[in-house]
């Protein structure tokens, strides 16, 4: 199957290295310290932050002069196209871990010990690069719910398919049986702290997905600047009245 | 580790410090060099893909079933393979029994991503009848010892299982060609999969944000280090797989250092697990003796069928002998009769 086009076109009229249109909004859901929800594409992904709190288990306890993070990753059950069976899986599982190891790099626990950070994530549309969304979305909420952090943690994915690089895979790109390279990056300071990649590629070849995946991310990094600057503006003005 | 035990054992603060500032040195708590691997043995065990490996402490044992199910929908010509970790809580005192934790399924899933998405094991020669009957391949990997370093052990182990498993032999029969007859051991020679390539994981540990790196950390070393990263390559130089899950960021140069010091070593690991199989193989069919239906069906080991063919052949040459002796006597007597 044909997925780039000999004009360069993909599927969905992009071209290799252009990203899914995003939208993102902050403060969502009411009841939670910092919510947001953050769609690339047709994926869409609602993120929950409740924190700092006092903790509630604690045994999972680990470092006793920083806070906890906990975090979950699901999917709903009407977020791909055939009804989901299960709501927790070892996927979702393996995210999880993933997501709250890539938040955690990012906040400072330091500055909040004795407490849990909460981050709830749901994905209420699947279409291929969930985690990446969830990432982004993770960081907005947690912005919003003005947790100390000393980056922004964006994430972005890029791909593999008739030998050209793709940036943001969606899902009928991502299940072609090519390479899904996920990176999360810390922008300001210029450091990987996601990285996965599937499937089989040369050396070379890798070094250009992921060059194409970091760009992709800086761009993204400055799309939830401006979002968190609008929102803030937004917050002045309700005050100033 | 995490549940109720996850916090049972932890490390002082003297020991963390101790490491991190042997590290700054260049120097590990074991002796070994940064990028030095502790000693690997790769060990059999009597069933066809069982495999034992110890990675200095860590101790994981590999095993491979097979049974026939129906195949997905969507992959009507592939069979399928499911890769199952069990973390016997002998290993670790945090390990608990039952569901498995976060780690648990965090291994399970590396390895499993590392042979499918790369097609390590040929899913299509597992067919047998298409769109109803294919053969589903179980890893389960068992962690006896954590000695730190779970994840190359047990890819090592996985790969050795698979490389030694032999599946049996099945053929479509039957009235409208729709029958599948299974062959036991003793009647057809059962097949290997077919493996393209072997894809190896190398884990590397992050200490001093990002700015020291080891490769194979020990259980105390897991304790202090603030990253860790595992790549998966193979001897052809591709990148199979690549896991960094958050934790401390490093820069882009680091992570591309550590790709190209797993391919350096990718085709040395690669020699010892093909080696390790072969001496397997060839001990195992020098052991094994062509079996007949007429002798004991029963499993017997070479030597004891050999003794039982000679006293058969004894048996028959006294018989042999006692005949000829009489047709010599019987000419004898021919010859002196009529010799006057």
């Amino acid at each position: 199957m044909e997925y780039v086009n000999p004009e360069g076109l993909r599927l969905d009229g992009r071209r290799f290295n252009e990203m899914r249109q995003i939208v993102a909004e902050v403060g969502v859901v009411s009841k939670a310290d910092g919510s947001a929800v953050f769609e690339m594409g047709n994926t869409k992904v609602i993120a929950a932050v409740y924190g700092p709190r006092e903790i509630q288990n604690k045994s999972l306890q680990k470092k006793n002069d920083h806070a906890l993070v906990l975090c979950e990753y699901s999917m709903a059950q009407f977020s791909t196209g055939d009804r989901r069976r299960q709501k927790f899986d070892r996927r979702s599982t393996e995210l999880s871990l993933v997501i709250r190891q890539t938040m955690e790099a990012c906040i400072l626990t330091e500055l909040l010990p004795h407490s849990q950070i909460d981050i709830f994530l749901q994905v209420l549309q699947a279409d291929g690069g969930t985690r990446s969304a969830c990432i982004n979305a993770a960081t907005l909420a947690l912005a919003d719910a003005g947790i100390p952090m000393r980056d922004l943690a964006v994430s972005c994915s890029a791909g593999y398919l008739n030998s050209t690089p793709l940036l943001d895979l969606n899902y009928v790109e991502d299940s072609a049986g090519g390479t899904d390279v996920t990176v999360g990056i810390l922008p300001k300071l210029d450091k990987v702290t996601l990285l996965q990649m599937d499937a089989k590629l040369p050396m070379e070849t890798f070094e250009t997905v992921f060059a194409l995946a970091s760009e992709g991310c800086k761009a993204i990094a400055e799309r939830i600047r401006e979002v968190l600057q609008e929102n803030t503006k937004q917050l002045e003005y309700r005050r100033a009245a | 580790m995490e549940g109720r035990f996850a916090n049972l054992w932890r490390l002082t603060v003297n020991e963390s410090k101790f490491v991190e500032s042997a590290l700054q040195s260049e120097l590990r708590v074991d002796g070994r060099g940064l990028y030095d691997y502790r000693k690997l043995t790769i060990k059999f065990g009597k069933e066809y893909g069982s495999s034992e490996v110890q990675l200095g402490q860590t101790h994981v044992m590999g095993f491979v079933t097979a049974q026939l199910v129906q195949p997905y929908k969507d992959r009507p010509n592939e069979g399928s393979f499911s890769i199952f970790t069990e973390y016997s809580p002998m290993a670790d005192p945090s390990f608990e029994p039952g569901h498995p934790g976060e780690s648990a399924v965090e291994l399970g899933r590396i390895i499993d991503r590392a042979l499918r998405e790369s097609r390590a094991v040929d899913t299509e020669s597992l067919c047998v009848l298409a769109g109803k009957l294919v053969w589903s391949v179980r890893i389960d990997l068992h962690i006896l010892d954590n000695g730190g370093n779970l994840v190359d052990a047990a890819n090592i182990a996985a790969l050795a299982a698979l490389m030694t498993y032999r599946r049996p032999d099945c053929t479509v029969g039957g009235e409208s060609s729709q029958e599948v007859i299974i062959h036991p051991p003793e009647e057809r020679e059962p097949l290997p999969l077919i493996i393209h390539h072997l894809p190896i994981a190398f884990t590397f540990g992050f200490f001093n944000k990002g700015s020291i790196l080891v490769m194979d950390p020990t259980y105390v070393e897991e304790a202090v280090m603030c990253g860790r990263m595992t790549v998966t390559v193979n001897a052809n130089g591709d990148i199979c797989a690549i896991q960094k899950p958050g934790e401390e960021g490093v820069n882009q140069s680091v992570v591309l250092h550590c790709l190209r010091l797993a391919s350096s070593r990718a085709a040395a690991t690669t020699k010892i697990i093909r080696e390790a199989v072969e001496a397997y193989n060839r001990e195992r069919s020098s052991q094994k003796v062509k079996r007949h239906h007429t002798l004991a069906k029963s499993e017997v080991s070479g030597p004891i069928v050999v003794v039982r063919k000679r006293q058969q052949q004894k048996k028959s040459s006294g018989q042999e002998k006692a005949a000829e002796i009489h047709f010599w006597l019987w000419l004898w007597w021919l010859i002196v009769t009529f010799w006057r």
